[in-house]
């Protein structure tokens, strides 16, 4: 992926810290990701480990503890808040679970129109409307709908309402936080659907929070693996799915179900024990606990984030050491 | 399904805001609950007669004091008899609705604006400000709210607008700490993380987001509010820091028929009636008036 134009978002060393009862809580540590225009970076990791928090620390719904966010070249970070609030424009935010993202209280219309008015996008109340229907056409929802209370409509309908939302500013990047995980799976397909369509016909960039494997495969080019704040593998999705390296995302991977009566018999590699805290983690290997190939020098020092095949990165040190010897 | 980016809206008409409609549609369901009807109708009916009481009954009736017919039963001159004066009942109760309803409605409200306005800021923004004012009104409500009141009575001086002030002020630290447990739960919403993410300021997603999803906790609280706050009046008339006798006012006269309670019963029993149908009306409207705003329970 050598290419020579800046990407539309970069983090660098991005990191986000909570302060709780006991000492910091690393939920982002380190991040560094790059996501090309009109690309998906899918980003997968369990329950706890930072990859909402990432997500909403890149659009500064959370104020980030260092690093930098690239946003085409400029750090957002440093926005003041005009500039925020035109840069809130091209950055969005698709949210989980489609019951409590919409103001219940506002209908269908309205909802949709509120960015825009807010913002003042549209010269005036008409075209704000005439907005409001072209979007809603857009992301398939169907005009009668309109006056209509969030209540009265199911959870692909709700979420249809969130990503026309997110559209009304014509965003060029989303952060799209598991976007489909709450609804039903035959709705997640359309839902998934509608998002490819509409990154081919408005070119947008997303970023995918998914614990889903199966669904960040379908959608994503990129994929990172997180583990407790920290990148621990990135690779083309093709490449990830059948070259793991780390530890971590073989596990993972192997507990996608196979619809495959062959593969019943298959075993499954089970992660051992819990997630380690993530309050105040000391050096090394954050995966060291749970993994299988542990080594002494996990337990020490953290393992460096390298290029172990063209475009393939690995945070672990037993392939490390493989690559030397 | 491609190309729907492109179907232009031409027809436009198809969807409108129906903003104007709002009012029409809240009335339409209001409708429908006939008890939060009823309450409606039986407080207009309150308000009219206190607005023309003069006309109904001259002022005079309330005041004049008539030794030659104290204690009088109702009869049909005297619908509500008399009182230990010999003034006429009747006359009183409608005169002291002025009073009465005044004082609960002006209050009621007023603590609802200062108290929404204080608790979704500190229930929204939090952190250092949210400790400060809370704890501020912490030692505020450890002094008892009567003699809070009476305190700010008595250094203002008595005078309807001096113990709206009073009772005002002693009851907003109760309803800031309500709105902001409601605010507290509704700022967490995502919906209000979508508005910061959508540039929304922070006064609009206060005002147009997070206030009208507290709208029933608010309603419930004013309404139940009223009714607190007459006899919050009345308290302070009975210990003589409200209103000036002779000028009536329903929680005055339930106290000055306290002496008769067992001779003339009917002293105590008009004015307490006046205060229990007024709070009983109010209440019922209130939350008629809470489920029909609420889309959620649309029929």
């Amino acid at each position: 992926m050598s290419q020579p134009a800046v990407p539309l978002i970069q983090t660098k060393g991005l990191k986000k810290y909570f302060k709780v009862r006991g000492g910091l809580l690393h939920a982002v540590d380190d991040v560094n990701i790059t996501i090309p225009e009109r690309k998906t970076l899918g980003v997968v990791g369990e329950s706890g480990c930072g990859k909402t928090t990432l997500g909403r620390a890149i659009i500064r719904l959370l104020e980030p503890t260092s690093g930098e966010v690239l946003f085409k070249g400029e750090n957002v970070l440093k926005y003041n808040r005009g500039k925020m609030r035109d840069a809130r424009k091209k950055m969005q935010i698709i949210f989980q679970d489609p019951y409590s993202s919409i103001n219940p209280r506002m209908s269908v219309s309205e909802i949709i129109a509120e960015f825009m008015i807010v913002n003042k996008t549209c010269e005036n109340r008409k075209a704000a409307l005439q907005r409001t229907v072209k979007l809603m056409d857009t992301v398939g929802l169907a005009r009668r709908y309109a006056n209509v209370y969030p209540h009265e409509l199911d959870g692909g309908r709700r979420q249809r309402i969130g990503i026309a939302r997110a559209l009304s500013l014509s965003p060029e990047f989303i952060v799209c936080d598991e976007p489909v995980s709450a609804l039903d799976v035959s709705i997640q397909a359309q839902i998934l659907n509608l998002l490819m369509d509409l990154q081919d016909e408005l070119g947008l960039t997303y970023m995918f929070i998914t614990h889903d494997l199966s669904v960040v495969k379908h959608i994503s080019d990129e994929i990172v693996v997180m583990y407790l704040g920290h990148v621990v593998e990135q690779a083309s999705s093709n490449e990830l799915f059948e070259n793991p390296f780390h530890p971590y995302t073989k596990a993972l991977l192997s507990a996608i179900p196979e619809p495959d009566i062959e593969m019943r018999n298959m075993p499954i590699t089970v992660i051992k024990g819990e997630v380690t805290s993530p309050i105040n983690p000391g050096s090394g290997c954050r995966f060291a606990a749970r993994c299988d190939y542990v080594m002494d020098i996990c337990k020490r020092e953290t393992p460096v984030f390298s290029e172990h095949k063209p475009d393939h990165y690995v945070s672990c040190w037993k392939l490390h050491s493989n690559m030397k010897g | 399904m491609s190309g729907r980016i492109n179907s232009a809206a031409t027809e436009t008409e198809v969807l409108i805001f129906k903003k104007e409609n709002r009012l029409k549609e809240i009335w339409r369901r209001l409708k429908k609950d006939k008890l939060a009807l009823a309450g409606l109708f039986l407080v207009c009916f309150f308000i009219i007669m206190a607005i023309f009481a003069e006309l109904i009954v001259p002022y005079a009736a309330a005041v004049t004091i008539n030794p030659h017919n104290r204690l009088a039963r109702p009869t049909n001159e005297f619908i509500f008899g008399t009182d230990g004066f010999g003034r006429d009942l009747f006359a009183r109760c409608l005169h002291g609705a002025r009073v009465s309803l005044s004082i609960g409605f002006i209050t009621a409200i007023a603590t609802a604006i200062a108290g929404s306005i204080i608790g979704a800021i500190v229930g929204y923004v939090g952190g250092k400000l949210d400790d400060i004012v809370m704890r501020a009104l912490d030692i505020f409500s450890a002094i008892p709210s009567i003699l809070f009141a009476m305190a700010v009575v008595a250094a203002m001086g008595p005078g309807i607008f001096n113990i709206c002030v009073a009772i005002t002020v002693t009851s907003i630290p109760g309803f800031v700490r309500i709105v902001r447990s409601a605010v507290l739960g509704i700022a967490e919403q995502e919906y209000i993380e979508a508005c910061r993410a959508g540039g929304t300021s922070t006064a609009r997603i206060l005002f147009r987001h997070v206030l009208p999803n507290a709208v029933g906790t608010l309603i419930v609280n004013t309404t139940a509010n009223v009714s607190q706050m007459i006899l919050t009046a009345a308290i302070l008339s009975f210990l003589g820091l409200g209103i000036n006798p002779p000028q009536p006012e329903w929680g005055s006269l339930v106290s000055e028929g306290r002496e008769f309670l067992r001779t003339a019963p009917h002293l105590t029993l008009f004015p307490g009636l006046m205060i229990c149908l007024a709070s009983f009306a109010i209440s019922v409207f209130g939350d008629g008036l809470r489920d029909a705003l609420d889309p959620r329970l649309r029929t």
